[in-house]
């Protein structure tokens, strides 16, 4: 490598004349391919679409700004071409924590948001950033962990108390650390419990969902999951469920869309159209009925109250 | 264990049938890489030539310049990038974020200094020589450049390839500004991190194999262009 860096000293003739009419050609392939591949379809996960049923331009698109669960569960993937198909509208989703997800909305850079945070959506709401806000679906969140459990925390009914048994113990516990809608829950329970979290035993990784859960497999350590999640990685953990049912850890999912008074550019109406199909009886439906291994990851429209 | 060889029998699964979903985005990462390094070619070997032609004493601050981005990590680019392109942002209006533009403009900026420096150290090795004589046979400034460039071609293409392999292995920045959207931004390297997430792990091993096999082919092209230690191999 080196040594070429340094220029060989043999001079052949390689024709670099010749080179120029191949990069132009690969210069026009690679711009009419790109071109082109800008107005495709995604291919994977979607079907041909055929006509739209409602009359929306072919090429429009919103950009779904989400939370991790909603799109490593694979939910959306069976919502997104139903809507596509009916509304012709494109859903081009970015996935990243809630509090991402959020600050992506407040800079305008999405036109839908579908999160969990449901204090932080209803404060920014207020604060005019979103509009049109609906509880669109919950699930849970639970503790999961090692099955020979140390830290004996199946014996709690409380979330809280069962930190409490984890942090006194110093049992290993991997946080996402990452501002998302999971980590918050996480951070409140701590703050709620009174506990400090940190030492050596509380590892905050950075990580999205399922790198936490798998980390926490291989540690062999405690960590707090969304169910959906946990259910769709389940085969390939070694953890289990520690912990589930305290009505702390109930985790409402809000779908809403940039205010355009906020954002004039955000394509509102599409994003209106989505809200509103994901609320409609149909996508109601297609939530309650997404299912992995036989059980359900998301429960359509509000829980109870928090 | 058996996890890893699964994942490298399916990979060869997925890479032997061209599965579709792979094939599109081995397809984008190409282009979006592609691109970019053809770019900062473009730009990068005319700046690298300019700098490497003048007395090494005078080029001192751009030197170093283009040495420390030469280092610059892909996430910085990508932070950069997306403040620039964010609606909030100066270029907000131009509607650049999450498109496959606005990653081949970061990885455009990753490559330029790679491109531009490696080929200002391979002209500082020869080119004032081949420069002199050019000029005493007459040549005039563009000719003599061309005969520089000519003749640090080896150097040149090293600088190239140097490039193309930093900006399709980066998974930083096109993270950040392309935002991983399915068949529109999601390239290789984000691919494998989504995948690696998902725990579908055959995608993610058979991803990272493409990347391999796409590295290979482009050294062998490139120990092609060298002449292979042979005499007439072009």
């Amino acid at each position: 490598m080196l040594k070429f860096l340094q220029g060989s000293k043999k001079t052949k003739k390689i024709g670099f004349k010749s080179l120029l009419p191949i990069s132009a050609i690969l210069c026009l392939v690679l711009t009419i391919n790109l071109l082109s591949g800008c107005s495709q379809k995604p291919p994977s996960g979607q079907e041909a679409k055929g006509e739209p049923e409602t009359g929306a331009k072919a090429d429009e698109f919103i950009i779904l700004a989400t939370t991790t669960s909603t799109y490593d569960s694979g939910l959306l993937d069976v919502l997104l071409p139903a809507f596509t198909k009916k509304y012709g509208i494109e859903v081009r989703v970015v996935s990243k924590g809630t509090g991402q997800v959020l600050e992506i909305g407040k800079r305008g850079d999405a036109d839908a948001l579908l999160v969990h945070d449901r204090a932080a959506e209803l404060k920014l709401v207020e604060e005019g950033y979103f509009t049109d806000r609906q509880d669109v679906m919950y699930n849970d969140f639970i503790v999961v962990g090692p099955s020979a459990d140390p830290a004996r925390v199946k014996g709690h009914q409380k979330v809280m108390d069962a930190f409490a048994a984890i942090a006194s113990g110093g049992h290993n516990f991997v946080s996402r650390g990452d501002d998302s809608g999971t980590n918050r829950k996480e951070l409140s329970v701590w703050k709620k419990a009174g506990i400090d979290a940190s030492g050596g035993w509380y590892l905050s990784v950075g990580q999205g969902m399922g790198d936490t859960l798998r980390m926490a497999g291989e540690m062999q350590a405690y960590t707090l999951a969304d169910r959906a999640t946990y259910l769709s990685l389940k085969g390939s953990l070694n953890l289990e469920i520690v912990l589930e049912g305290d009505p702390v850890l109930f985790n409402q999912y809000g779908i809403m869309s940039v205010n355009p008074a906020k954002h004039s550019h955000v394509k509102y109406d599409s994003a209106r159209k989505f809200i509103e199909f994901m609320m409609s009886p149909e996508g109601q439906e297609m939530i309650a009925s997404f299912q992995i291994g036989g059980e359900s990851l998301f429960f359509p429209g509000k829980g109870v109250a928090d | 264990m058996s996890l890893l060889f699964e994942g490298i029998l399916q990979a060869f699964k997925l890479i032997l049938t061209l599965d579709p979903y792979m094939m599109q985005i081995v397809l984008l990462s190409l282009q979006v890489s592609g691109m970019a390094v053809l770019f900062a070619t473009l730009a990068g070997v005319p700046l690298g030539t300019y700098l490497g032609l003048k007395p090494a004493e005078r080029t001192r601050f751009a030197g170093k310049l283009l040495y420390t981005l030469m280092g610059l990590p892909p996430v910085v680019a990508g932070l950069v990038f997306y403040l620039l392109f964010s609606r909030m942002g100066p270029l907000g209006v131009l509607g650049l974020l999450w498109t496959p533009a606005a990653m081949i403009i970061a990885q455009f900026a990753l490559a330029l200094p790679i491109i531009a420096g490696l080929t200002m150290i391979g002209i500082r090795g020869s080119g004032k020589e081949v420069q002199e004589t050019a000029r005493t046979l007459g040549a005039g400034k563009l000719l003599t450049a061309w005969t520089v460039v000519r003749e640090s071609r080896f150097a040149i293409f090293g600088a190239v390839v140097t490039g193309l392999g930093r900006v399709i292995a980066e998974v930083g920045a096109v993270m950040i500004v392309g935002g991983n959207i399915e068949g529109r931004t999601r390239v290789m390297t984000t691919a494998i991190v989504l995948e690696t997430g998902k725990g579908n792990f055959e995608l993610a091993v058979g991803l990272g194999l493409a990347l391999l096999v796409i590295s290979f082919a482009i050294n062998s092209l490139l120990y092609h262009f060298q002449g292979g230690g042979k005499d007439n191999a072009w």
